[in-house]
């Protein structure tokens, strides 16, 4: 399977050097990359219902724990299906519908790299392998919401999306790391080995919460779903694609797969199940009052991240099986709406619900194409949205502890999705029809074909969904849940508690959508109500933090660097002594096996001639004077090297500083005077500080008499000087044999400080 | 003997950030120059004072006994030579700056463009 | 700056200079010297040199003689690389070639040898970089 991933990536570059006849039909090329994949993935259904899951290992970094591990199992397949099949529906769709757009190389490029990405996510087996193919998806994510740069809201939302996802991967990567280190290990397979120590460990919640934090950004759960309508600003494509049926069910893949590690605990059920109600109330509530198209269909698409979410959060097998056939339930017809809702603003020219009306005269099989879509959305029968909705409900009457309240919550959202989805068909396609610019039509077959195949694998999978059941979601459910049950899914349950909330769901739903289309002030009214909660919204919250970052960061700007060359110095050098003061103190060994003494009386003499130069200099106003103690110090410690057997040093020095003294006087004709620039107080506090500083340096050196820089260096070295290096002089012999890589290193910064000055000097002049 | 050394240390490592903390460059560089003398003869004490028997190897015989520490020494030579390399390089920047401002005033620096 | 005794001196002690730089380099193995400190040298024997007279006059004269010496010197540094890799020795590993001659006695060369030579030259020419740089007129 890693080739799969290795084909993605070089299909989504080949396009660019496909030949002209071939690059038109560039879609159409990727879109069959996509069908292989799909097919190699459904030919493995049969291996994974009866065989051992299949796994790949390769080594990447093993000193740092990190490989390339592949695991195809029930889950892993799952998602590579919806992730494989729905991309080459939507890669024939975007043929269509980018047509008339410039870039479209860029496009498919990112689209095809983020299915690359996707894919690899849903793959990976270690957990950090996994970061990373979920941060490419966020990152991909990020450019095709900004497909067209050239609108700033298009920029803004994907500034948004990038900044919050980015953020919960962040947080994700610390609780696998926090995690990982538990069971000393990055592998899924060992965290599973290991899930009864990571349960037990302190390092639980915490680490549980980080992972969380990704999960639900990623999947735009409350209370950062705003990101979500945010990004309809991308092309139709991308919306189907990314925010419908893919990108935003990897926070749910996540759980499902973590949840034999981590599932089960109290704090995972209320947790995940409190964030998943919440969200799923908030998407369907704020759906009906949404009036853009798109806006509908991301706030119902929250809504159902929201179910899948709680379902993983009651954690039994129940809810896990409902949670799997309304993943491939929700991919249908969502991403078919998101097809249709594209297709009618290609035509028509505009999202805006009161704008449109009476589509079904010039669109007749995209109504039909939507209304059974729209039916599955609302759960009606016979199609697979009423399968998906009975064992939801199912899963929720067992559900432990709270069920009551999850259940009737779970009714109230179901209600309104009723009421959206007859609104939704009511309003766009019935009714007077308006006015457009141009009449609207359905031409291009590649728009209605991805669509189509959708809607009719809702409708005959929900006449007959026995297949689905035992071949898919019963793997799949072996992997999340422990315990095994049988997946018989059909479409009539029988009279049940099931079938009656069934049916108040469907009058409740109908009551309300006929109280939204006849009494109008209703919907106005809550319209308003609405807006007023969207002052508030998170949105703003977002772009409050934001502005409030950078304003601290430049606030912070300002004080660090101010641009004063010596108060920069002046702090290095402060805190440089305070730490050395403080190790001095701490350490308190004030005892040295030293001794006071002056003999022999010519080096005491030097250094009583160093001393001198150094103050003269420091204090002369003349640059002669200056420069020449500079120099009278220099030529002083080349003698004390000299006296202590350093021969080579010592004629170094005395070469050096010559130079360093003929190119100070080359330069000093050219320069000004020295001016008095600071007050008699900057200098005592200057003088001060050098002073301390001076001061724990002498410590310093004291206690560093006599400490041996590791003598079997220095050993080998004089041992083997002449031995192996033929050499008699082994200071000589360390630079240009031992150590010669040292050496040539120093040549090295000489030449490039020799060509800097070269180049620096050689420029003629702007004038200023 | 030491104990004097490492006052000289001392004194050189004062004058040398004290020159650094001035805002006339020329001085700044005269204090990198004193700055990196003083570290030269910090390591180079670190290893141990031995006077009259520099680090020669007379053919096969070895008296490690009473030998200087080569390892310093050759550490000690790298540094005076890239020292020089700096302070050059410091000085041509220095050099460029008063051509381009006319000012030897290193708050002049401040501001990034004009 | 111009002194007939400077010039007059400069002339002939500059060869003297450099002679007692590619000494101090050849010997550098057994005694004081070695390249850095021949490089130094020569480099100061030339620089005085062109203080006699005049830097700039010299410098016109030598043309891009410093790019020359810094190039050639770092390439006979990588030239000492090959004996070793040659003989399929750790990189920089020293080889040495004994020759006996009849009157000098038994002579060593080896390819430290060669890259002292390399640092010298290197470092003559970044000294006259620097000098000619820092003097140009504006």
């Amino acid at each position: 399977m890693q080739y799969i991933l290795l084909l993605f990536l070089i299909s989504s570059l080949a396009i660019f050097i496909l030949p002209g006849w071939l690059k038109k039909q560039k879609a159409l090329v990727l879109s069959a990359v996509q069908v292989v994949a799909f097919v190699y993935f459904a030919a493995r259904i049969p291996e994974i219902t009866t065989a051992e899951a299949k796994y790949i290992f390769l080594e990447w970094i093993p000193a740092l724990g990190l490989n390339f591990e592949f695991l195809l199992d029930g889950l892993t397949m799952v998602f590579a299906l919806l992730v494989t099949g729905i991309g080459a529906l939507i890669f024939l769709y975007a043929k269509a519908y980018m047509k008339s757009y410039e870039g479209t190389d860029k496009f498919y490029l990112y689209l095809m790299l983020f299915s690359a990405a996707m894919l690899g996510l849903v793959l990976s087996a270690n957990l950090i392998q996994l970061f990373i193919f979920w941060e490419l998806t966020s990152f991909l994510s990020y450019f095709l919401i900004s497909f067209f740069h050239e609108k700033e809201s298009a920029r803004k939302a994907a500034f948004q999306s990038l900044y919050i996802t980015g953020f919960g991967g962040l947080a994700m990567l610390a609780g696998i790391i926090l995690l990982g280190s538990v069971v000393d290990s990055y592998s899924l397979q060992d965290w599973i080995n290991g899930a009864e120590s990571i349960r037990q460990s302190n390092f639980y919640l915490p680490g549980l919460l980080l992972i969380l934090l990704g999960v639900f950004t990623k999947s735009a759960q409350f209370p950062f779903h705003f990101w979500l309508p945010g990004a309809m600003q991308a092309p139709a494509p991308v919306s189907s694609y990314l925010h419908s049926a893919t990108m935003v069910k990897a926070g749910v893949f996540l759980l499902a797969r973590l949840s034999p590690v981590l599932g089960g605990t109290n704090e995972w059920i209320y947790i995940i199940s409190l964030i998943g109600v919440i969200t799923m109330l908030t998407g369907s509530y704020f759906a009906i009052t949404q009036t853009d198209l798109k806006g509908i269909l991301a706030y119902t698409t929250i809504n159902a991240l929201g179910v899948l979410v709680l379902l993983l959060g009651i954690n039994t097998s129940e809810s896990i099986k409902a949670a799997m056939l309304f993943l491939f339930i929700h991919a249908f017809y969502k991403a078919t709406l998101f097809m249709v809702a594209g297709l009618i603003e290609k035509k028509t020219g505009t999202r805006e619900l009161s704008k449109l009306g009476g589509l079904v005269k010039y669109m007749p099989f995209t109504f039909v194409i939507a209304l059974l879509a729209l039916l599955s959305m609302a759960g009606l029968p016979p199609l697979l949205g009423f399968l998906g909705k009975e064992l939801i409900y199912e899963a929720k009457v067992q559900s432990p502890g709270i069920a009551s309240l999850v259940l009737i919550l779970g009714v109230t959202s179901n209600v309104f999705m009723v009421a959206v989805s007859l609104f939704f068909a009511r309003k766009v396609f019935l009714g007077k029809p308006n006015t457009f610019g141009k009449t609207p039509n359905e031409k291009g077959a590649a728009f209605l074909i991805g669509p189509g195949i959708l809607v009719l694998l809702s409708l005959v999978l929900g006449l007959f969904p026995g297949n689905l059941g035992t071949a898919v979601i019963k793997p799949a459910l072996g992997v999340v849940s422990s315990e095994m049950i049988d997946v018989k899914l059909k479409l009539w349950h029988g009279f049940n508690q099931v079938l009656f909330l069934s049916l108040l769901t469907v009058f409740l739903g109908v009551v309300l959508y006929w109280a939204m289309l006849k009494k109008k002030k209703l919907l106005e009214t809550w319209r308003k109500v609405n807006s007023v909660i969207f002052s508030i919204e998170l949105d703003e919250v977002f772009a409050w933090v934001m502005n409030k970052f950078v304003q601290v960061a430049q606030f912070k700007t300002k004080i660090v660097q101010h641009g004063y060359h010596r108060y920069y110095i002046l702090t290095i050098f402060v805190f440089t002594s305070l730490l050395l003061w403080f190790q001095v103190f701490v350490i308190r060994s004030w005892e040295f096996d030293l001794s006071f003494s002056l003999n022999p009386f010519y080096i005491s003499g030097l250094a009583v001639v160093i001393l001198g130069a150094a103050i003269t200099s420091a204090v002369s106003r003349s640059r002669i004077v200056t420069i020449i103690s500079m120099g009278v110090a220099g030529y002083g410690i080349s003698l004390i090297f000299m006296y202590y057997s350093a021969i080579d040093l010592a004629i170094t020095q005395i070469l050096v500083e010559t130079l360093t003294l003929v190119m100070f006087m080359a330069i000093l004709q050219k320069l000004p005077r020295f001016a008095v620039l600071s007050s008699k107080r900057t200098r005592l506090r200057d003088f001060f500080i050098a002073l301390s500083f001076g001061s724990v340096m002498t410590i310093l050196a004291i206690k560093a008499v006599n400490v041996n820089l590791n003598p079997t260096i220095s050993d080998f070295f004089v041992e083997n000087s002449y031995n192996k290096a033929f050499g008699e002089n082994v200071v000589n012999v360390i630079l240009v044999d031992f150590r010669a890589l040292d050496t040539l290193g120093e040549v090295t910064v000489l030449t490039i400080a020799a060509t800097g000055v070269f180049l620096l000097l050689k420029t003629k002049n702007k004038k200023l | 003997m030491e104990i004097v050394l490492a006052i000289v240390v001392g004194i050189l490592y004062t004058a040398g950030v004290y020159l650094m903390l001035r805002r006339s460059i020329l001085k700044f560089i005269i204090g990198l120059i004193f700055m990196s003398n003083a570290t030269n003869l910090l390591v180079f004490l670190s290893a141990g004072l031995v006077s009259g028997s520099p680090v020669f190897v007379d053919g096969e015989k070895i008296n490690a006994e009473v030998m200087a520490d080569p390892l310093p020494q050759a550490l000690v030579l790298t540094a005076i030579v890239i020292g020089l390399g700096i302070v050059v390089f410091t000085l041509a920047l220095k050099y460029k700056f008063f051509e381009l401002t006319g000012t030897d005033d290193l708050d002049q620096l401040k501001k990034t463009d004009n | 700056m111009n002194s007939v005794i400077l010039q007059l001196a400069a002339k002939y002690l500059k060869w003297l200079f450099i002679v007692f730089a590619v000494l101090a380099l050849i010997r550098g193995h057994n005694s004081p010297g070695g390249g850095f400190i021949g490089g130094l040298m020569a480099g100061l024997a030339i620089v005085y040199n062109g203080f006699a007279y005049d830097t700039f006059r010299i410098k016109e004269r030598l043309q891009n003689f410093p790019e020359w010496l810094i190039a050639g010197g770092l390439f006979v540094i990588v030239l000492s690389f090959f004996p070793s890799l040659l003989l399929g020795e750790t990189i920089m590993s020293g080889v040495w070639l004994k020759i006996s001659l009849p009157l000098v006695g038994e002579l060593k060369l080896g390819s430290p040898l060669l890259f002292d030579i390399g640092v010298f030259f290197t470092v003559i020419g970044v000294t006259l970089m620097f000098i000619f740089s820092l003097t140009q007129k504006r």
